[in-house]
């Protein structure tokens, strides 16, 4: 008991420096990408406390709620999605049999709290009175929780293969061959798990939901202070499990060349996959509303499904 | 003014609809402009421009002051080509004045203008990203880059006329700086810099398949729309119309320069974004034809203006139009002979252009909103003057 309480303090503030950190190598990144330097004169070398500061500075911020504000919803939307992105956490297998649960379902469980932060963006989105944020809500309705569907059936490909919805079995049914390395359907539900991913996590091209240009800020527009920092790191947060998932299931987690702990193959898998988020991000224009509900129903439902269908035929058959 | 105001309030009581209130702080109407939405869903029913935030009152400030004190003040009009504004106004002048421009001064002043298309339209090509893109997104990618070259062009306009923005390069009578032998070799190597860098910049917006998604299709101005609201310049020979001010009715060195009117028929966001990438080549080709076809000679014929109070122009009335880079910018002047303009009318080319946004606007999606302003190119600025 004492021992899974210090395991998720650890976690949590592993994964929490972590997001901090994330913010700081996404602008550093996104610099490099845009023939810029990005942070520098915060900390040297390279402005490394620019995150502390960014911190700091949000946490000093007037914390302002609307008036005309729904106050109990306007302020539960940030808490939850910061809750419940890092919940997801606790269900991420760190090395073999080390993981703060380890549940024989920990795949659904770790989905149904990855969807719960939609429901604080929706609570957010509705509950500001302000116009802006209520478009973002309703595209959370219409196209984040359309793109669930395609997610939730790229990770029963695994679930299939290994014949387990534990997110630790799967790891460990990939000693042979990574998931993703499986010809077709592997790479197909990878594919289509890191597009929902960027809809889910809100990265463009598919930030719909935040959509600057459009919506101004959209759902955290009314948002300041501390509960603005809350969304922030809830979105870092969400990307951060969603890459340590894809390594978790596609990439065999904690499994690689045995000197090197288990963890540290997690965070290295987790990093390259957020990498490669960033790199996507920065360089792709957003897609219009109509465009990415049309690409969901039209293609990557139907793939998807056809996907678990070729994955069902390939553990039954071998 | 006319148009009856149009409140949130009214628009939700009478019509049932959401009104949005786009603007004036927003970060893609380009500035102040501010249009209220009637949105059913996430679909535009209606939409009213609202403009007037910018206005700093300069065609009534033309009628305080002299002649010679004008030009530098209209080229706070439209703040990304300044050079097109006091090119009108000089020219207007020196038509009515008589006043004969210098062969080389003619050349020089269609060399800034020149380079000053082409900065414009690299800003417009990164604002178009930023619509497309957003802040968080490959849209800003775009805009650095668009920048990044925009920003050697200043450069070279600083080292030839020591602003970097408002050169002040257009004098009534001519022009106030000269071309040497190192700048024009400077400008040789600036344009091949930039037509190196079009494809990369044209890899990162028109060849990606969500700008063409995003563009094909949006925003389509048939040309008797187009004719009909007055729009004029790239929006125009988007539409199928190749009108340039520069081909049929030459100023200054135009009429001996080789020039090609790019234009295109589909008359969407896509086709103006096209327009104007090849209007950049084109104006890159007209730089390096002044610089090779630079007449020797005077830039400037009049004496040193010592006192710009005694300048006077005789009385009557004309009208000169340049073609900036987004579209005729025309200079209505009348003259009772005194030493200041008794009236000076600017034919806008963003505020013509901008009326097109009432039709163009209805049917399509917020999001179509922020495509088709940007590939409009509005100035604020030069809308509300």
């Amino acid at each position: 008991m004492i021992g899974a309480f210090l395991l998720s303090g650890i976690v949590l503030g592993v994964a929490m420096t972590i997001v901090a950190y994330m913010t700081w190598l996404e602008r550093k990144v996104a610099a490099r990408l845009q023939n810029r330097i990005g942070p520098y004169h915060v900390g040297v070398p390279h402005g490394w406390l620019q995150p502390l500061a960014d911190v700091l500075k949000l946490i000093v911020k007037e914390d302002i709620t609307p008036r005309a504000a729904d106050r109990l919803l306007f302020n539960l939307g940030p808490v939850l999605v910061v809750v419940s992105a890092l919940l997801g956490f606790a269900f991420i297998p760190l090395a073999r049999g080390v993981a703060v649960a380890d549940h024989p379902y920990s795949l659904p469980f770790f989905l149904a709290f990855a969807s719960l932060s939609l429901l604080g963006v929706f609570a957010a989105g509705w509950s500001s009175n302000n116009k802006y944020a209520l478009l973002s809500a309703l595209r959370l309705v219409a196209l984040v929780t359309s793109y669930e569907i395609p997610m939730i059936l790229a990770l029963l490909v695994p679930a299939l293969l290994a014949g387990t919805l534990s997110l630790s079995g799967i790891v460990e049914a990939q000693r042979g061959l990574w998931f993703a390395a499986y010809p077709l359907i592997g790479q197909l539900a990878l594919l289509l798990f890191l597009i929902c991913a960027l809809a889910e996590g809100n990265k463009s091209p598919l930030d719909l939901l935040e959509a600057e240009s459009e919506l101004i800020a959209a759902y955290n527009v009314e948002y300041s202070g501390i509960k603005f920092a809350l969304f922030y790191a809830g979105e870092y947060a969400h990307t951060l499990a969603t890459c340590t998932l894809a390594a978790t299931v596609f990439f065999g987690g904690y499994l690689g060349p045995a000197p090197v702990p288990g963890v540290v193959w997690l965070v290295l898998k987790s990093a390259v996959l957020f990498l490669a988020v960033l790199w996507i991000r920065w360089s792709l224009m957003r897609v219009r509303i109509d465009q990415a509900l049309r690409l969901n129903w039209l293609v990557l439902l139907p793939v998807a499904l056809a996907n678990v269908l070729l994955a069902a035929w390939w553990s039954v058959r071998g | 003014m006319g148009v009856p105001p149009v409140t949130v309030e009214v628009v939700e009581r009478e019509f049932g609809e959401l009104a949005l209130n786009m603007g004036p702080q927003h970060p893609s109407t380009h500035g102040v402009l501010r249009l209220v939405l009637h949105l059913s869903g996430e679909t535009v029913v209606r939409a009213k421009p609202s403009i007037g935030y910018l206005h700093r009152g300069v065609e009534k400030l033309s009628e305080h002051l002299a002649y010679d004190q004008l030009a530098p003040v209209y080229e706070r009009n439209d703040y990304l080509s300044p050079t097109a504004n006091s090119l009108a106004y000089c020219l207007a002048v020196e038509r009515l004045a008589s006043i004969e421009v210098p062969r080389r001064g003619r050349f020089m002043r269609a060399f800034v203008a020149e380079w000053q298309r082409i900065a414009s339209h690299l800003v417009w090509l990164g604002t178009l990203g930023l619509d497309l893109g957003g802040a968080l997104g490959g849209g800003t990618t775009l805009y650095m880059y668009c920048f990044r070259e925009r920003e050697k062009i200043l450069d070279f306009l600083e080292a030839l006329t020591g602003t970097r923005f408002h050169t002040n390069v257009n004098m009534i009578g001519g022009c106030r700086y000269d071309l040497d032998a190192a700048t024009a070799a400077w400008s040789e190597r600036l344009a091949a810099a930039v037509e190196a860098a079009l494809p990369e910049l044209h890899a990162m917006s028109g060849d990606t398949p969500i700008f063409r998604e995003r563009t094909r299709g949006v925003g389509v101005i048939p040309p008797d729309l187009a004719l009909a609201v007055g729009v004029t310049g790239p929006t125009l020979r988007g539409s199928g119309i190749a009108h340039d001010v520069r081909k049929d009715a030459p100023y200054d060195a135009y009429g001996e320069l080789p020039l090609s009117v790019p234009s295109r028929s589909a008359g969407d966001a896509e086709a103006r974004f096209q327009v104007r990438i090849e209007e950049i080549r084109a104006s890159l080709s007209l730089v390096r034809a002044i610089v090779a076809g630079l007449p020797a000679g005077p830039i400037f014929s009049r004496k040193p203006i010592k006192n710009p109070k005694a300048t006077k122009v005789p009385a009557g009335e004309v009208y000169a139009a340049v073609e900036s880079p987004r579209g005729e910018l025309g200079m209505h002047l009348v003259s009772e002979g005194g030493p200041k303009p008794y009236r000076l009318k600017i034919r806008a080319p963003s505020f013509c252009n901008l009326q097109v946004v009432e039709y163009l606007l209805p049917g399509g999606l917020v999001a179509d909103v922020v495509a088709i302003l940007g590939s409009l190119d509005p100035v604020m600025g030069d809308v509300d003057r």
